[in-house]
């Protein structure tokens, strides 16, 4: 459970925290961890091995040209001006233009960004509506049958690399069985028939009624999602079964029992209720990293997302596309693990 | 129970006689703990498998497993090569196995690197507090809060791909946890009165760090290593699949998957296998962790 922001909010002694000390303590960490994401990402554009004015400028370009540049770029600034410059064309968008596409890298992640957010959140989404479940079930039994099964299952799914899950999906679920769709978004005749309005898929063919792409997009991104969601069904069911054991415990639970209270109502009612808010951290952490780690699944099922694009990029030496597409993640990544931090401090009365 | 000279009976003795005794007797006891949890021993069984295979490889193969035999390429599974062999014509049993050394250096390396950095600035947030404290343990937040992929693969952008570079990368992003469990452990025994003692006899800061405060956290750094292992191996054969890890011909296992891709439909096996050893390791270290953490904080397994 992420913590940061803590020292803050537990300075104010025996008096608890107002929910502003709280939000402040929050918003704090979420500025400085943003501000140390771009410092990296800063110095590794500045030691990286391409000179920025060359890249600019080319091999043939004359002395003055060169200085030029030099001079436009701010390279004789001292550091932090640098530095602070960098965070103001951050600040509106600018993040540099690739070598590859030639376009803007802002405009570039707008149309990748999408993929994987649709991919990650159907992965999270199964891995809730399945995980959590399962985690009620092993704690309900524990230590007979269905708990170890389901321990067994946790265990393989963040045991096993993701991207070798993948391959072998592929293997039996497309090529030898042929229930799914193969690698892409897409068949081939489907494409560029929508037009892009959110970029998600899904909710395009849906806005449009246009339930052939409908299909063709979900026969595309079940297996891609399913692979990516093992991740986040193991350690969700994982958590939700300890969190479930730890309640189950408690001696309200016990003076509800004693009251004749049906067992599923014990369950359902009054113990999972407890466990929600601890879920909606887990849930979160979760969710950001599906959208980290979305990039091995995209390089297997050549899925056309934001982990593709650094990727590709990557190895042609695009630095800019890299960097950008890693301040792009890094912030939702962050951004996300400390919303659902905040929820959890502003939702949970213990901590209230 | 005084006269049971045995080494057993020296093993679990109520008063013990020395500080060596005291250490084997808590080892002792742990490992009997250890040693009822199934689990957890199939944990330990795989991690020895590892090393040993490691340090048996020469005796266990019959090749080194980078020189092509192109007359042999892609034959199935048999006797003779019992996964079959790539597309180069290497045996890949035997590239699994020279594998393992890989994967045993990656969790060295990341080792090396990882826990002193981890304990030098945990404890001395812990022990100094104060205004060192704050700014320290912001900066392990900042770190904790980075999503580790991503920024490897940054890392390795500027760096150039290569096994060196990517464990660096991955070092980065892992040492924070365990300067969180130094700083706790430090911030629980600074008030304490052998270290008072300790500093009334004229310790050094620094001596008071390495000798007194650092030993008490290897417990919790043990466990929280054993535990992060799996992730860390993930995370070196997913670079290494993207190709930002080991460069072929090495047999890392995630690179082995990558290059095994293209024959995933008819010669199954090239990329499957090493898939195989990766999870059998992973899983290794994860029941291993499961098990160490039941015997060192048995309060907080889940």
């Amino acid at each position: 459970m992420p913590d940061s922001g803590g020292q803050a909010a537990a300075g104010s002694g025996l008096t608890p925290p107002s929910a502003l000390v709280k939000i402040s303590g929050v918003l704090i960490s979420l500025t400085l961890t943003f501000l140390g994401l771009t410092a990296i990402t800063f110095v590794i554009s500045r030691v990286m091995p391409v000179d920025p004015v060359l890249a600019i400028v080319g091999d043939r370009a004359s002395n003055e040209v060169y200085q030029q540049v030099y001079l436009q770029l701010g390279l004789d600034k001292p550091i932090y001006v640098q530095y602070l410059r960098y965070l103001g064309q951050l600040a509106e968008g600018d993040l540099g233009t690739s070598i590859m596409t030639t376009q803007p890298v802002i405009e570039d992640i707008k149309r990748f960004f999408p993929a994987t957010l649709e991919l990650a959140t159907v992965a999270t989404l199964l891995g809730i509506f399945i995980g959590v479940p399962m985690g009620v079930l092993a704690a309900v039994h524990q230590g007979r049958w269905p708990d170890h099964v389901v321990r067994v299952v946790a265990l393989l799914g963040y045991s096993a690399p993701i991207f070798w899950l993948g391959l072998v999906a592929l293997l039996i679920f497309y090529a030898k069985l042929g229930w799914v769709a193969g690698p892409g978004r897409l068949d081939v005749y489907y494409d560029g028939i929508i037009d892009p309005v959110t970029g998600i898929l899904l909710i395009d063919a849906a806005l449009v009624r246009d339930w052939d792409i409908f299909r063709n997009a979900l026969a595309h991104l079940i297996l891609p999602a399913s692979i990516l969601g093992t991740f986040a069904l193991a350690y969700i069911a994982r958590m939700t079964r300890s969190f479930m054991l730890d309640q189950l415990s408690q001696e309200y639970i016990l003076t509800a029992r004693v009251k004749g209270i049906p067992e599923s109502q014990v369950i359902w009612r009054h113990a999972f209720r407890n466990v929600l808010v601890q879920l909606i951290t887990i849930i979160g952490l979760t969710y950001a990293s599906l959208l980290e780690g979305s990039v091995l699944t995209e390089t297997v099922f050549s899925w056309p997302g934001i982990g593709q694009y650094i990727t590709n990029s990557l190895f042609n030496n695009d630095m800019n596309a890299v960097l950008g597409g890693t301040i792009v993640v890094g912030a939702c990544f962050v951004g996300i693990n400390m919303l659902s931090d905040l929820l959890y401090r502003l939702v949970d009365p213990r901590i209230r | 129970m005084a006269g049971d000279r045995s080494l057993r009976g020296w093993l679990l003795a109520e008063i013990p006689r020395s500080k060596w005794q005291a250490r084997s007797q808590r080892f002792y006891i742990g490992w009997l703990e250890f040693r009822r949890n199934p689990i957890a021993m199939i944990g330990l069984a795989i991690i020895l498998g590892l090393i040993f295979v490691a340090a048996f490889a020469p005796w266990i193969t019959t090749s080194d497993g980078l020189e092509p035999e192109l007359a042999n390429r892609l034959q199935a599974p048999s006797a003779e090569h019992w996964f079959g062999t790539d597309q180069l014509g290497r045996d890949i049993f035997d590239r699994i196995i020279w594998g393992s050394r890989i994967t045993l250096y990656i969790v060295g390396l990341v080792t090396v690197i990882v826990v002193p950095i981890g304990l030098v600035i945990g404890t001395i947030a812990g022990y100094l507090g104060g205004l060192v404290d704050s700014v320290l343990m912001r900066l392990t937040d900042i770190f904790l809060a980075f999503p580790r992929l991503i920024l490897a693969m940054a890392f390795v952008a500027v760096l150039g791909p290569g096994l060196e570079n990517a464990v660096l990368a991955i070092a980065l992003t892992t040492w924070s946890p365990f300067a969180r469990i130094a700083r706790a452990e430090a911030l629980t025994i600074r008030n304490s009165e052998f270290i008072l003692a300790a500093q009334v006899q004229g310790v050094s800061t620094v001596g008071i760090l390495t000798r007194h405060v650092t030993p008490l956290c290897a417990s919790s750094v043990i466990v929280r290593l054993t535990l992060d292992m799996a992730g860390i191996i993930l995370t070196a054969a997913g670079l290494g699949f993207l190709g930002l890890g080991a460069q072929p011909p090495t047999p890392e296992w995630g690179a082995m998957i990558s290059l095994g891709r293209q024959y995933l439909i008819d010669q199954w096996w090239v990329p499957t296998v090493p898939g195989i050893a990766i999870l059998v390791v992973s899983l290794g270290f994860n029941l291993l962790g499961d098990g160490l953490r039941d015997v060192f904080d048995p309060k907080s397994g889940g």
